[in-house]
């Protein structure tokens, strides 16, 4: 534990003399407080700045995120300002990073407005994260109290529904994303949606940054995606979809764009987390008024989630666009090409899938998290993964999860219709074999080359790809148990 | 065609053994087993006859297997599938859903267009076997 060099100043007349005080002693740092279960907790990671001792720190990050401003004003005396004032009560070192600590933060319920996020982030990430007695600063992880939970909407579909709606059940669902993602004209764009559809998958997506562009303006988009959706329908007797991304300049654009999609009949619509935490809640009450699955593409993430020490968790992104209430989140693959310490990873997938999230500190939640009664959110797993990978997919993620083989389908020697089959034939062989008791984890390559014995799609993409993978170390563990994990 | 729908439409038909110990997987999950059955294949016929209620309190394979024996004389060219209802709070849906028998011929559906403003079409999906009486059918 970190000592104790500042504490509150009670005498009410040395408390509020004009001028600058330590923010510990302004009571920003409360060692003793017991946080209620009305409180918004938050855990940030803070680097303090050399010379800067941890608890004043921590009580600047509670000011700065509160009420408090760089000097003492006595207006904070019209107001009922303890209960106002958010209270840094815990500070702990991070294992194995010395410069840095773990700082737990309470807030009081009414500093929110409520079922905001906009809102909720504008405390809590608003200003202090360029606060200069820091040299970084990473919110790790929050506690939001089912007295804030339950404000908010909500994912307007939620993963029981929706699996109810495409008639799916007992597997992870399939889709794949369009490639090349720029370029390709409507024509040529729906002919991939209407193949890897044809060929077995659930649903195929836009990529975060097909929007209108020269070369496939949106309606014509929409238009032959959902002749190819329609047809593969038809072709399969099964329910298709095709992720129609509707991220624009505006929400007018977004509105109307969204409009469109549900003139033609999609069940499924997509957005891009760079149009911002008040265009997504917006567009899921659209969604909600409109019988719609809202996807969001989490693009541009990684600028502030990939960097221990600066930044937001992963977890806490998660967090919010449960609330702000997305259907589908891209939430990392583990053994993909993108970003995702194994344990970290399963830490969003709880997050976004429980209705109660237990302290679980070596998958970084910590916090206990209820979720009341909101709706649960598919997580997405994109970018690099493939057949041969599928018992590593299963075991880690299980059944609610949307499993996305864009280039896995797209580039496989036989074309795109058998790299479809070959995913699913290799998704429903795994299935299977776990619900007979097998033991996927070892006998997963066994049991797709069982499987390709009836499926030559399957064998082919097996012997094109069976041996690639992304092994990189970690840039983003929980660090509270210091060890790293390997992919 | 073969209709993809259930979670297993792309393996190979299941033996009564593979479908046995997929019944023994939901029990061991305390999941409710149901029959239905339909001649009406469309992707957006929700409810298909229920063979009876999910069977609750059938804790045994073989008490399943022989439901669905006898579902398949009543119906032998219909579609059968499978389900598994998990009652859990937060779920209370199905866990699992598998087509366990089919008609020897599958003709498929077809997809009609019509043309409206713009450059829109209105699609409508008709099984062609539902295009017969219902005792017709397959």
């Amino acid at each position: 534990m970190v000592s104790t060099r500042s504490s509150t100043v009670r005498d009410v007349s040395k408390r509020y003399q004009a001028g600058v005080m330590k923010y510990a002693q302004m009571g920003y740092w409360e060692p003793d407080y017991q946080p209620k279960e009305t409180d918004v907790l938050a855990m940030f990671r803070i680097t303090p700045q050399d010379g800067v001792d941890a608890e004043e720190a921590a009580a600047a990050v509670a000011g700065e995120s509160s009420t408090a401003t760089w000097t003492v004003v006595w207006t904070d005396r019209l107001t009922a300002s303890e209960a106002y004032r958010a209270k840094a009560y815990k500070v702990e070192s991070v294992p194995g990073s010395p410069g840095q600590y773990f700082a737990y933060i309470a807030y009081d319920l009414d500093l929110f407005e409520p079922g905001s996020i906009a809102n909720l982030t504008a405390s809590i990430i608003g200003n202090v994260f360029g606060f200069k007695p820091l040299k970084a600063l990473r919110l790790e992880d929050m506690r939001l109290p089912v007295a804030y939970v339950t404000t908010f909407d909500g994912p307007p579909t939620g993963i029981v529904v929706e699996r109810e709606r495409l008639d799916k059940f007992g597997r992870p669902l399939l889709g794949a994303t369009v490639k090349p993602k720029l370029g390709l004209s409507g024509k040529n764009y729906g002919r991939v949606v209407y193949e890897a559809l044809k060929g077995g998958l659930d649903f195929t997506k836009d990529d975060e940054n097909t929007n209108s562009q020269p070369f496939m303006h949106w309606r014509d988009r929409f238009l032959y995606c959902m002749e190819a959706v329609n047809h593969a329908q038809a072709t399969t007797g099964e329910i298709k979809g095709t992720y129609l991304n509707v991220t624009a300049a505006t929400m007018e654009d977004m509105y109307e764009r969204a409009e469109f999609a549900r003139e033609l009949g999609s069940n499924i619509v997509m957005i891009d987390l760079v149009i911002g935490y008040t265009a997504i809640q917006s567009m899921a009450k659209w969604c909600r008024r409109n019988d719609m699955i809202l996807h969001l593409h989490r693009a541009g993430h990684s600028t502030y989630t990939r960097q221990k020490t600066h930044g937001i968790s992963f977890r806490v992104i998660c967090k919010w666009m449960r609330l702000a209430g997305v259907d589908h989140i891209h939430a990392g693959t583990v053994v993909g090409k993108l970003e995702g310490d194994p344990f970290s990873v399963q830490g969003y997938y709880n997050v976004l899938r429980e209705m109660h999230n237990p302290v679980d500190l070596q998958r970084g939640l910590f916090f206990e998290q209820s979720w009341g009664g909101l709706r649960k959110v598919m997580p997405v797993a994109s970018g690099g993964i493939h057949a041969g990978q599928m018992h590593q997919l299963l075991s880690y993620f299980g059944d609610d999860v949307v499993l996305q083989f864009g280039g896995g389908t797209i580039g496989h020697p036989m074309g795109i219709a058998a790299g479809a089959t070959a995913n699913r034939v290799a998704l429903e062989a795994m299935v299977f074999a776990r619900n007979e008791g097998r033991e996927i984890w070892n006998e997963g390559p066994d049991i797709l080359v069982q499987a390709a014995r009836h499926c030559a799609p399957l064998k082919a993409a097996l012997d094109t790809w069976g041996e690639v993978s992304f092994n990189y170390a970690s840039t983003d563990t929980p660090d509270f148990v210091p060890t790293a994990t390997a992919a | 065609m073969r209709l993809t729908q259930g979670t297993f439409s792309f393996l190979p038909d299941l033996s009564d053994d593979q479908i046995r110990a997929q019944i023994e997987y939901c029990l061991t999950n305390g999941w409710a087993v149901s029959l239905e059955y339909t001649d009406d294949p469309h992707p957006r016929n929700t409810y298909w006859e229920m063979y009876g209620n999910p069977m609750f309190d059938i804790k045994d394979a073989a008490g399943i297997m022989t439901e669905l024996q006898a579902c398949r004389k009543t119906f032998p060219r219909h579609y059968i599938k499978l389900n598994a209802f998990d009652s859990t709070r937060g779920v209370e849906s199905l866990k699992l859903s598998f087509i366990v028998q089919r008609p020897g011929q599958e003709p498929g559906f077809v997809l009609q267009r019509e043309e409206g403003k713009g450059r829109i079409q209105r699609y409508t999906l008709r099984a062609y076997a539902t295009q017969q009486p219902e005792n017709q059918r397959y």
